[in-house]
């Protein structure tokens, strides 16, 4: 049996007086993907920020590895933000972006090991063809994948992911999805990913948290969205896509 | 210009007038890139109320101006990280504030105030030894905060990024807010209030046209913003021009190379 790498028990994170989780509880195993679904205002990203440790949880616990949060090494953590948080007045060249995955620091200049070690990140997120771009003059596709590269640079253990998809083309989505499943095999990572994307979640997900400020259901996509839930949550069942429904990408 | 630095008051404008000048362009880079531009007023503003309580008070006006202006930046940071209020509006309360204190100490003290004057538009020739003393404390203090160059950049591109890295940001905002206000005061006496925000923007804005990376934006700004005091002082001793305005169209004119050979 796998072990949990990732533990919540009966967590409520409260923001401004306001309560926007409650009673949230499940496990995750090692290496398994797990994608986070619900509607707008749901608390996906507050839920990924409690795991990493950015806001605190008024009630219940959260574990790492058996640590909590905002104990664990920032290092195992490689968190791919919404690419439009980036302030693309930043003077900043896409590998640059990349680094401060390992170093945790803006780097004042690369020295070989590490714009190699970046270019090789960026190689796995197929981005070395635009390494010494400037970041503010990608388009969103090809900075998701620098903030991939960035995550992947420090080779973690969990990957968190924040509409990874938004603003991607059907291919965009498709490489996306492979280049995060080449890296989960090899390195046996743990990959949570907030999606809007139901389809992707039933083909490329080993579980499916369905959230709406609580948990609605946690398991294997199949058994999660059903109608019932989707209903519950959304309002409606949502749209099939008969073409790929039931086939297991790879 | 040669024959002017034989003269005490002239070498101490020229070394004063370039170490604020580098300190200010070097934290004017995190300024311009956090879209602070308005800090540097608010900050000046601030410094008009301690400079005016320690007219009020016949103490040494920079004394008094140095913590208040301190307080007065921490509070802003304060204000922002505590309550929902963005940072222009946590700088516009305490500019006004500040102005206020200041205009009611200064009818407070009935006689007519030469200091009030000097500090209101800078003089860059009255920069006394005291003066030099703490400019170069200042930029002896700047320097010992060059290994925060990473981590204050990194949070300023992103700073969720650099939280979850556990890095500590909200220090650094109260450390970098306190630098700031420092240099803002010193800048006051020597490019006077109304002028002492270009110091912290207009050679990083320059620097920003001219180069795609941060690293380079740094070094550039640190260039024009001394280049600019150097150039301006003597045009201004040449042209019998006021200093402080002189060395603002000297920035300017970089800043309109930037626009024209921008990258």
């Amino acid at each position: 049996m796998t072990a949990n790498a990732i533990s919540v028990r009966d967590v409520e994170v409260r923001l401004g007086g306001a309560t926007v989780l409650s009673d949230i509880s499940f496990d995750i195993r090692e290496s398994s993907f797990v994608a986070i679904i619900g509607p707008n205002g749901a608390g996906k990203s507050t839920l990924l920020k409690a795991l990493l440790g950015l806001v605190d949880t008024s009630r219940g616990t959260i574990t790492i590895d058996g640590i909590a949060p905002r104990d664990i090494p920032a290092a195992w953590a490689g968190y791919v933000p919404q690419v439009k948080a980036l302030d693309r007045d930043f003077p900043a060249l896409a590998i640059e972006l990349v680094a401060t995955g390992p170093h945790a620091r803006w780097p004042w200049r690369l020295g070989a090991e590490a714009r190699a070690h970046a270019l090789e990140a960026l190689e796995l997120a197929g981005a070395k063809h635009i390494a010494d771009r400037p970041a503010g003059r990608l388009s969103g596709g090809e900075l998701q994948r620098v903030y991939l590269a960035r995550a992947f640079s420090r080779e973690p253990k969990f990957i968190l992911l924040d509409e990874p998809a938004a603003g991607l083309d059907v291919a965009g989505e498709a490489d996306m999805y492979h280049i995060i499943e080449s890296y989960q095999r090899k390195h046996r990572a743990t990959v949570m990913m907030i999606t809007h994307d139901w389809d992707g979640a039933r083909i490329h997900a080993s579980d499916v948290l369905l959230l709406n400020r609580t948990n609605i259901g946690f398991g294997p996509p199949d058994t999660v969205l059903n109608d019932q839930t989707l209903l519950q949550v959304f309002g409606h069942k949502g749209h099939t896509h008969p073409k790929t429904e039931g086939t297991r990408h790879d | 210009m040669i024959e002017a630095l034989a003269l005490p008051f002239m070498r101490r404008a020229l070394e004063a007038g370039l170490l604020v000048g580098a300190v200010a362009s070097y934290l004017g880079v995190f300024v311009v890139q956090r879209g602070l531009g308005f800090f540097g007023d608010g900050l000046a503003h601030a410094a008009f109320g301690g400079v005016a309580l320690g007219i009020l008070l016949g103490a040494e006006p920079l004394w008094v101006a140095i913590p208040f202006t301190l307080a007065a930046a921490l509070m802003i940071v304060w204000v922002r990280d505590r309550t929902a209020l963005k940072y222009d509006t946590a700088i516009g309360v305490s500019f006004a504030v500040s102005m206020a204190l200041g205009i009611i100490f200064l009818s407070l003290r009935q006689e007519y105030s030469r200091d009030a004057l000097t500090y209101l538009f800078g003089s860059i020739l009255a920069v006394t030894p005291a003066d030099l003393w703490i400019t170069r404390a200042l930029a002896a203090a700047s320097l010992c905060m060059l290994p925060l160059w990473g981590r204050w950049a990194y949070a300023t591109v992103d700073p969720e990024l650099a939280r979850a890295d556990r890095l500590p940001t909200r220090r650094d905002d109260y450390i970098l807010a306190a630098a700031i206000a420092i240099t803002v005061v010193i800048a006051v006496k020597v490019v006077g209030m109304v002028l002492v925000a270009a110091f912290l923007v207009i050679p990083p804005a320059a620097a920003r046209l001219l180069t795609r990376r941060f690293a380079t934006m740094t070094l550039l700004s640190v260039v024009i913003g001394a280049i600019s005091v150097l150039a301006g002082l003597i045009l201004s001793y040449q042209c019998d021009l006021p200093s402080g305005p002189t060395i603002i169209l000297v920035q300017a004119a970089f800043f309109a190379a930037g626009v024209t050979f921008r990258r």
